[in-house]
């Protein structure tokens, strides 16, 4: 006996919902993710990074000293429980938990405004570059050249003479410098984006230029600018720390993780937990950053496992 | 029926179309080579009919197609599209002509934005050409369309890697009638289909020709893929129309050597008939377009060749009513 | 063609199966496979994508992907393949069976001359000297019908057309003479004029050779001229196996016939394409009847509740299906 209609299309509406067909749609980036979520060391990391960031801009509201108020009691004191003190105090008699916590939200901050002033200028500039291609693309490209062939560390001196020192100045002198590289990138990866028929078919449906760069090209370009932003902010992380030992960086009684390891290093063997504990910081900070960028890398890159 | 679509208006005309490409020199010093991907081509396409372009890879059939929407700019020749030649046109004045002249992509997944849901995708075109529609028109439109192409509305939110390649065909196709064109250009549409999938396609696109009067430009590698769905048939061999004319004609007694041995390849699906027909073996691969040989393209492979096809091209002449070809040893009908 | 049952049997699958193991749960991309093949005979597995064709032989070749895990037997000359160790399995893999791609380019060392690539197969298989394997490789390059094959030895793979590669990987599967040649979809790539060459070519020279080829194809027109013997694949499963003459002549299940149906022709007009609605199902949510059930146009109450196993019909003609030969009517009046 032929099956009735209504049967076949029963069976066919039991077919679809086996297939998991259900409304919603799963994004690339929402797969990416569910990727992440299943790499051990990223979500290790994501944990000490979150926890880390709570530290440095919760952390100091919640333990009894401040950073730049020397304890008159506590000069160079060791860690202990007793006084309050857990890392113990500096030369100065200021209290190193506090300035580890407000060091390392320095850092981040740095590292994040940093990040984000090279994602925006780098994403633009190379996609554009990119994008329109010929003569255009030549002169922008150049403009990197050249850029990149300035030492960077007299280019930042140079700023700093200028401008005076000043914090945010770091933050956009930094971020200045690292666009250069993220506009490369950006814009190798818009040439190949660039053939692709779906770009081809924006055209075709009538699509402008800029409308194809804002809907087309950037959105597909999150994956490579997550994982190279992720890989920058610990690079920036390290290069405020190396300005700051060299004197560039923040003023005091403002403070830097990389500030504080200098300082750490000078009294090294009498008072060692001026270093360790900065250090400490720093390093679960980079290599949190590290393993995230590279759950990343692995997320949005399956293929490449 | 042939007689009344014959009578009807030229909706596109193309003269003496030739589309080149500069090659980067392999050293410093050399200058840039040009490569000629569409040679001199000329064809008229009345509205209503479907024209089918058949050729091998790098026979210059993609890039024809695209010279002929201005995707990729010709030097030479004339596009004429509601009387204006597309090739004197500002790239704003051809973005404004799109609306009406659309394409299909041979990768059904490629030529979707990975990043877009299907009812994005979908209603790009319409979000260029009718800015103005409301949320709600647009999201009807959009439903409309993918009802008409065979979509479930259900699958408006979800992304094209989640598709099937005749799924993702689909959505290409709905993303191309939305705007309600007049052309569209359909670039291997199925080549990259399974064969249960294809038929799928063809008869939609037949579907959609007849329901929204539309005029198509088919290109493919199949013979009997153009066959099921042209009117209307080009040949073309390294850039050059070697033979054109109806499809019945064409297809009844190919006139051109090459026509004959690209029918002769096609394989055919019946083992006694594969086993008896005698084939025609070509030697050797189609010769570059960077390096084209003198006189007549096919005259390397051809087997009928004589010392004027190695010099001169052979001009285009008719065969008879309905069918051209370009060759000095064409098979005439015989009464002629 | 009658003699083909009385050949010593060379390949044989015996209940084989492929599954993966993927995060969302095992797929069983082959499923219980049973087939002979026998010495010299041309038999083509037809199709479509996701339907398991090449993950067979790829299992059998051990070059599944890692999550990938083949259990049942595949007895080559008695010898069962998936026992091997991956050192055995090397040799038999360069001297008794070859595999010939779909792209070319996956088979050829993009950075090698093809002279080396072609005398190293010989060198390290059948212990030819240098001088020896050049010989012997350049008279494989002339029966393949390379043209000019002195200047074409000293060449790299880029510098050749898509066809000429082609030919020169079927140069490099056949010179070790393997008793088996597996071409998965060996013209796919390629164009028709060429396609047409590189099937005369295996025609010929599987002949000349006696050597045993397995044509993976999605074409049924590609087949009709070639093979001796067709299985044509559905989901993971064998849905029908018969010589090639009667499988088109009188096709038994119906996705063999709509398959036919639906093949665009050269030579014929069609006013009304055939058309098989649908999609192949998900490996991981098959029907728990007939595989085919959800497309099929004659599908019936009992096709919906378990799946139909291979029956023989004829002599050599077997097909899963449990109301087989339908008629162009009936395929059509679905569409």
């Amino acid at each position: 006996m032929i099956l009735n209609p209504a049967k076949r299309e029963l069976l066919a509406a039991e077919l679809l919902e086996a297939e998991g067909l259900s409304p919603e749609g799963r994004s690339l980036t929402k797969d990416a993710m569910r990727r992440l979520c299943r790499n051990k060391a990223a979500v290790v990391s994501i944990v000490v990074l979150a926890l880390l960031i709570l530290a440095a801009f919760i952390g100091p509201y919640l333990i009894p000293h401040n950073y730049e108020d020397p304890d008159w009691a506590a000069f160079r004191a060791p860690p202990s429980w007793e006084d309050g003190h857990y890392f113990g105090t500096d030369p100065n008699g200021r209290d190193l938990l506090a300035r580890v916590l407000y060091g390392t939200r320095v850092s981040l901050a740095v590292a994040f405004v940093a990040t984000l002033v090279s994602v925006v200028i780098g994403v633009l500039y190379g996609a554009i570059s990119g994008y329109f291609g010929g003569r255009l693309d030549s002169i922008m490209m150049r403009f990197v050249d050249i850029m990149y062939a300035l030492p960077y560390i007299l280019f930042v001196i140079l700023l700093m003479v200028i401008f005076g020192r000043n914090v945010y100045l770091l933050f956009a002198a930094i971020g200045a410098l690292e666009w250069l590289t993220m506009a490369r990138i950006v814009r190798g990866q818009t040439l190949s984006l660039k053939n692709r028929e779906f770009i081809e078919a924006a055209r075709a449906s009538g699509q402008k230029p800029l409308k194809i760069i804002t809907k087309h090209i950037i959105p597909n370009l999150v994956g490579p600018v997550v994982i190279f932003a992720a890989l920058t902010v610990p690079e920036i992380i390290a290069t405020e720390s190396f300005l700051s030992y060299l004197g560039f960086g923040v003023q005091e009684p403002l403070t830097s993780l990389g500030t504080l390891i200098a300082e750490g290093t000078d009294a090294m063997e009498s008072m060692p937990w001026l270093l360790v504990f900065p250090a400490i910081f720093l390093v679960s900070l980079l290599l949190s950053l590290l393993f995230i960028g590279d759950g990343l890398r692995d997320a949005f890159d399956p293929k490449d496992r | 029926m042939l007689d009344q679509t014959s009578s009807a208006p030229t909706l596109l005309k193309v003269e003496n179309l030739t589309t080149q490409f500069e090659i980067e020199a392999k050293s410093f010093f050399k200058k840039p080579s040009v490569l000629t991907a569409v040679n001199d081509v000329s064809f008229e396409l009345k509205e209503g009919r479907t024209l089918g372009i058949v050729g091998e890879s790098g026979c210059g059939k993609s890039t024809l197609g695209r010279s002929i929407l201005q995707l990729i700019r010709a030097q030479k020749g004339r596009v004429v599209w509601q009387g204006k030649n597309l090739l004197d046109l500002s790239e704003e004045q051809i973005r404004m002509a799109r609306r009406d002249m659309q394409i299909i992509f041979q990768d059904p997944i490629a030529s979707l934005d990975p990043r877009m849901t299907v009812g994005d995708i979908i209603a790009e075109p319409l979000t260029v050409f009718e800015p103005k529609l409301s949320r709600s028109e647009r999201l009807q439109r959009v439903q409309d369309i993918m009802a008409a192409v065979g979509l479930v509305p259900e699958m408006i939110n979800r992304y094209p890697h989640e598709f099937s390649g005749g799924q993702a065909q689909r959505i290409g196709i709905a993303r191309a009638v939305i705007t309600r064109p007049k052309l569209i250009v359909c670039d291997e549409p199925v080549s990259a289909l399974d064969v249960s999938i294809q038929g799928q396609v063809i008869t939609l696109l037949r579907k959609l020709r007849k329901e929204f009067g539309l005029t198509l430009i088919f290109i493919s590698h199949d013979l009997s893929v153009v066959r099921l769905i042209s009117d209307d048939v080009l040949v073309l061999y390294l850039g050059r129309i070697v033979e054109a004319g109806d499809c019945a004609t064409v297809f009844s007694a190919p006139a051109h050597p090459y026509t004959q041995a690209l029918f002769s390849a096609a394989p055919i699906p019946d083992p006694k008939l594969a086993r008896q027909r005698s084939r025609i073996r070509l030697q050797g691969d189609p010769p570059s377009p960077m390096n084209p040989p003198p006189g007549c393209p096919f005259q390397p492979r051809c087997w009928k060749a004589t010392d004027i096809c190695r010099t001169k091209m052979p001009p285009t002449e008719l065969v008879r009513a309905g069918q051209s070809a370009a060759c000095y040893h064409m098979d005439l009908p015989a009464e002629a | 063609m009658t003699d083909q049952t009385q050949k010593e049997v060379l390949l044989e699958l015996k209940d084989y199966s492929i599954t993966f193991k993927t995060p969302d749960g095992d797929v069983k991309a082959v499923s219980n496979m049973n087939l002979t093949v026998r010495r010299g005979e041309r038999i083509a597995i037809v199709g479509e994508s996701g339907s398991g064709k090449s993950q067979t032989f790829l299992g059998i070749m051990g070059l599944l992907a890692k999550n990938g895990q083949t259990s049942g037997q595949a007895l080559l000359e008695g010898r069962d393949v998936l026992a091997l160790k991956p050192r055995e399995l090397d040799k038999v893999r360069g001297k008794d069976m070859a595999m010939v791609f779909q792209d070319p380019m996956t088979a050829l060392n993009p950075s090698l001359k093809i002279s080396r690539q072609l005398t190293e197969q010989l060198e390290i298989h059948r212990g030819f000297t240098a001088r020896a394997a050049s010989v012997e490789a350049l008279d494989m390059l002339k029966r393949v019908g390379i043209p000019d094959p002195t200047r074409r030895f000293n060449l790299y793979p880029h510098e050749l057309s898509g066809g000429m590669r082609q030919r020169i990987v079927i140069a490099m599967a056949l010179l070790t003479k393997p008793k088996l040649l597996i071409a998965d979809e060996p013209t796919t790539a390629l164009d028709v004029t060429i396609q047409a060459q590189i099937l005369d070519l295996f025609n010929d020279l599987t002949a000349e050779m006696n050597t045993a080829l397995l044509m993976i194809t999605h074409d049924l027109g590609v087949v009709a001229g070639l093979a001796d013997r067709v299985a044509v694949m559905y989901a993971g499963n064998i849905v029908e196996e018969a010589p090639v003459d009667e499988l088109f002549e009188k096709p038994a299940h119906p996705y063999t016939a709509a398959l036919h149906a639906a093949i665009p022709r050269p030579d014929q007009d069609v006013d009304e394409l055939v058309v098989i609605p649908g999609r192949p199902p998900n490996l991981q949510h098959l029907p728990k009847g007939c595989n085919f059930s959800p497309r099929c146009p004659q599908v019936q109450d009992d096709c919906i509740d378990r799946p139909p196993q291979l029956e023989t019909l004829a002599p050599q003609h077997c097909a899963a299906c449990f109301h087989p030969f339908p008629r162009r009517e009936e395929l059509l009046t679905h569409a």
